[in-house]
């Protein structure tokens, strides 16, 4: 049994990698897809509400099976980390293009008004008025998107990412322990999502107090 | 050319849909005149008063500001350059405030004229202390929108704008969103912009205000301005049946 740590230590350390990977890629896909859904082109708005739909209607395993064992026959060859990272970042990038549409468009029309009025551009409004209100309206909801996202990278298993629950599986044939091996998985996963719940709790509180 | 109309509304219409909100509308307004636009709601006297500021641009019709087309249709990009030119010098102050929550009474007041005008530091800070030394709020400089009265935001609101040094002032139902016992401190501020003769045009349901202040009433009803005078005529004499009902409910008390 105490041969295994070391080995869910390591394991522990590319589940929080992929999670920070995929996570910033998230966003970044989010950040885009939000800007694209709220563009006054329809063009970038159709394409943006059918990223958005295309990845929050399939199953994110299937996306991450179509990227790895998919992208070699028409011609792009990943290692399971990077297409797992691609594909669960540009998975969690669509519930979080939402998040962040939803967030911007809570803010009061008033203030865009407001802003406006006073002869500001519609990127000043949204940089100095609307983001830093709408800022503060999303960062629990990203939270709910980023525990998704750490619970989401056990997606990688199948494709032998050596993360948190493929290493558990992995020892049940030497161990004979399942229970145990998933249950230090979980435990793990636990840990990581309670650090991380801290963070943005943190985060919302402090944002409120000004 | 002295002889331009300072404002100048020509043949304004707009719709939604099928629904038309101005029919036809014309108005000028002269340099530091105070005009109150009065009617029951849906009569499209907060839509004509949005159209001034391209807020809710008209359907047809034209808007002239000092000799200038507000309305001007333009190639996107130029359309925004040139309404945020003309928007500074256009100040607004709408029913429910629109203070920014997450900045101080102080940056609220600074933001555009720093942002617009490339104001320092130093000089919109004391341009903030001078509007609201103005409107009676100098103690409130460092305070935060969700701390003051209803009253008081919206004297803020109006600092806000006046430190765009605008050639007009808009009011939308400026005193509608108040408690009864806040309105009279938001009226006073009003009333000494009206002395130092801004040019103020006024969405009002306080018949009393629009009476006392205005130069001028406009009665509007269903898209159309119905008549329009004086206030000593306009709420003493009217002539129009439509006007008479309207006053007939909001005079007497």
């Amino acid at each position: 049994m105490l041969r295994v740590y070391p080995f869910f230590l390591q394991a522990a350390l590319v589940t929080v990698q992929l999670s920070v990977l995929t996570c910033l890629l998230g966003l970044a896909c989010g950040a885009v897809g939000a800007s694209m859904r709220l563009s006054r082109l329809a063009p970038l708005r159709w394409i943006a509400a059918a990223y958005v739909s295309l990845f929050r209607g399939t199953p994110a395993l299937i996306q991450v099976f179509i990227l790895y064992f998919g992208g070699p026959q028409i011609g792009i060859n990943l290692d399971a980390f990077t297409a797992g990272t691609i594909a669960l970042g540009v998975n969690i990038g669509a519930y979080m293009t939402e998040t962040i549409r939803g967030a911007i468009l809570s803010v009061d029309r008033g203030q865009t008004e407001a802003a406006r009025t006073l002869g500001m551009s519609k990127w000043q409004t949204m940089r100095k008025v609307i983001l830093p209100q709408a800022a503060r309206m999303m960062i629990r909801p990203l939270g709910v998107n980023i525990n998704a996202l750490i619970k989401g990278t056990a997606l990688l298993a199948p494709i032998s990412v050596i993360e948190l629950t493929q290493t558990a599986q992995r020892f049940i044939g030497s161990t004979y322990k399942p229970f145990e091996m998933f249950l230090m998985a979980g435990v793990l996963y636990m840990i990581f999502i309670y650090i991380v719940g801290q963070g943005i709790n943190w985060l919302d509180r402090r944002a409120r107090i000004s | 050319m002295s002889d331009t109309p300072f404002i100048e509304i020509r043949h304004a219409a707009k719709s939604f849909g099928a629904l038309e909100v101005l029919k036809d509308i014309n108005l000028t307004v002269e340099r530091g005149q105070i005009v109150a636009i009065i009617g029951p709601s849906g009569s499209g006297k907060s839509t004509l008063l949005r159209a001034i500021n391209e807020l809710d641009p008209l359907t047809s019709g034209e808007v002239w500001l000092e000799g200038v087309q507000i309305n001007r249709s333009l190639p996107h990009r130029q359309y925004e350059k040139h309404v945020n030119q003309v928007r500074q010098d256009i100040g607004m102050v709408f029913q429910h405030f629109n203070l920014f929550p997450h900045l101080s009474v102080r940056d609220n007041i600074t933001l555009a004229p720093k942002m617009l005008k490339g104001m320092s530091s130093a000089d919109a800070n004391k341009l903030a202390e001078q509007q609201l030394a103005h409107v009676g709020l100098s103690d409130k400089i460092d305070v935060f929108p969700s701390r003051l009265s209803g009253g008081q935001k919206q004297r803020v609101a109006i600092a806000r704008a006046l430190a765009m040094k605008p050639k007009v002032m808009l009011f939308d139902e400026a005193t509608s969103a108040l408690d009864p016992e806040l309105v009279e401190e938001v009226n006073l501020v009003m009333k000494k912009l009206a002395e130092e003769h801004m040019t103020m045009i006024i969405v009002t349901h306080e018949m009393d205000f629009a009476a006392s202040v205005c130069d001028r009433v406009l009665f509007m009803d269903r898209g159309v301005v119905v008549e329009e005078g004086p206030p000593g005529v306009i709420f003493q004499n009217p002539k129009e049946e439509r006007t008479k009902n309207f006053l007939r409910k909001h005079l007497s008390r």
